[in-house]
């Protein structure tokens, strides 16, 4: 039983780890953009949420509401004003000015917060849980971190498959010399895949600093787990996403088991494995 | 309104530091098909690339409807009402037939076509609807790029190589299609390397050499031989 209970409990992280990652695979998928910064703004969305917490008090699930329009106003900016000058044919602009807006937000952060670890507190929420199976218990805070995880995955892909906004974002992936001769402007298609993915950074960041503690540093960690989960799950498939953040999140869990020393290890290395005997990732985009 | 939609005075354009077309100007009038004809590298395709504003370097002015459109993007002369229809038909490869006519409808003009019009037009495309477009052949490949260009509801359509890598019976069926196309008024730049086949679905016609125009006019006003000297620089 103990071990069906570290499964469980590796699966729910997973969703949280899929959040981490679903918006790095949004915006490779549509610009091929491969951004440095994603963890940092996962990391600057929480505080963003912690500040406005203790201003006014709230829940800081309650601060979604507040957090997520305002991430993706300032992603839809960032995208319009910086990111979309250095996409071209050279990937290395974008990476060496996402790195750079990387050391910025770190240092911003430590400015504005000093390098004190915080948390933001949900209440009750954060411990409370049901018993699912003898010695398998499930905690609310998981068990909502997931579902929020599923229903974001599918939200992202419904919007990709059924809607105008979803046919602008694919057709200017595939061709976007051609999607401008349809009036899509890339540079408009783009900073809405920006705020797009800003708005999952928010919730990503949220329930982070629910989940545990955070500091200015702690971006490029969470970079590397989006990373990973994405790569697991085989890039340009957002289920695929889902179920890469699942198999990292239970083998860190399975790791931890072991030796607690060995959790990011263990993620590690199942990313190792697949990098080297599927490369593709485990559910590759079907092509054609 | 004026007789004439489209008029392009002194256009020249350049690919790098390479000159491409040599102060080209002509008119074309509303409702008039005009045939573009020339050896390959002649500037054909350049010069519709520079009607729809994707080509960044040109200089001279080109204006539609009597606007000045040379310094627009590509994505707002859509909007004006010209649609391409690309070399190649550059379809979308992730999306289904029906998605690729969908974002062709993308600028929202008010007209005469529909998803409902160009399945009556291409019945074939209505079976075909949810197929990737990357699974039909090149004819029905064809008909979803010229129903994409015409979900733009535009005043001119720009028809570049229709009948490239096709069967030679596709494209006859696709030629017997040209003039319920082309119907309802729309004016059309028609750019082909089948001379015999553009010249007879024309009223007027253009012959590029080398970037400069080397005889214009209707073609019936001008022998086999004038248009070959004119085609091959003879």
């Amino acid at each position: 039983m103990v071990w069906v209970n570290i499964i469980i409990q590796g699966i729910l992280v997973g969703g949280l780890y899929a959040l981490f990652a679903a918006g790095l695979s949004l915006i490779f998928g549509v610009m091929r953009l491969v951004n440095i910064a994603h963890g940092d703004l996962i990391v600057a969305a929480a505080f963003l949420s912690l500040a406005i917490v203790q201003a006014s008090g709230i829940n800081p699930l309650a601060s979604l509401l507040i957090v997520v329009p305002l991430a993706m106003a300032f992603g839809y900016g960032l995208q319009r004003g910086i990111l979309n000058r250095t996409l071209g044919k050279d990937i290395l602009p974008p990476l060496l000015v996402t790195f750079g807006l990387s050391v910025i937000l770190q240092n911003g952060l430590l400015e504005l917060f000093t390098a004190d670890s915080r948390k933001l507190n949900a209440g009750l929420i954060e411990t409370a849980s049901f018993p699912l199976l003898p010695g398998v218990a499930i905690g609310y805070l998981p068990l909502l971190q997931f579902a929020v995880a599923v229903i974001v995955i599918w939200g992202l892909q419904y919007l990709f498959y059924n809607t105008s906004l979803g046919r602008a974002f694919r057709a200017t992936s595939d061709d976007p010399e051609t999607a401008l001769l349809m009036g899509l402007d890339q540079r408009k298609v783009y900073a809405w895949a920006m705020a797009l993915c800003l708005g999952v950074v928010a919730i990503a960041g949220v329930f982070l600093g629910i989940r545990s503690n955070f500091d200015p540093f702690m971006g490029p960690g969470r970079l590397i787990f989006g990373f990973e989960a994405v790569i697991i799950g085989g890039l340009g498939n957002l289920w695929g996403t889902l179920l890469g953040g699942v198999v990292l999140g239970v083998a860190q869990a399975i790791g931890a088991q072991i030796n607690p020393g060995w959790q990011l290890l263990a993620g590690h290395l199942v990313f190792l494995l697949v990098l080297a005997f599927r490369p593709r990732g485990l559910f590759p985009k079907v092509d054609g | 309104m004026s007789d004439i939609l489209l008029n392009i005075e002194n256009l020249e354009a350049w690919y790098g530091d390479a000159k491409v077309l040599h102060g080209i100007s002509f008119g074309l009038k509303r409702g008039e098909v005009i045939a573009l004809i020339g050896a390959n590298g002649a500037g054909k395709s350049t010069l519709l690339r520079s009607i729809c504003g994707l080509m960044k370097k040109k200089t001279g002015t080109i204006s539609f409807d009597g606007t000045v459109i040379s310094g627009r993007q590509a994505n707002e002369i859509v909007g004006l009402g010209i649609a391409m229809v690309p070399e190649g038909r550059r379809l979308f490869p992730s999306l289904s037939v029906e998605e690729n006519l969908l974002v062709g409808g993308n600028t929202g003009r008010k007209g005469p076509w529909s998803l409902k019009a160009v399945y009556e037009l291409f019945p074939v495309l209505r079976e075909r609807r949810h197929t990737p477009s990357t699974a039909l052949s090149g004819g029905q490949q064809q008909m979803v790029a010229i129903g994409r260009g015409l979900m733009s509801n535009p005043d001119l359509i720009l028809l570049d190589e229709l009948s490239l890598g096709l069967a030679p019976i596709i494209i006859k069926d696709i030629y017997e299609l040209l003039p319920k196309i082309i119907g309802n008024g729309l004016t059309a730049i028609l750019v082909e390397q089948d001379v015999t086949r553009a010249l007879a679905s024309s009223q007027q016609f253009l012959c590029l050499q080398e970037g400069k125009i080397t005889l214009e006019g209707e073609p019936q006003a001008f022998s086999r031989d004038q248009i070959s000297a004119a085609y091959f620089g003879m």
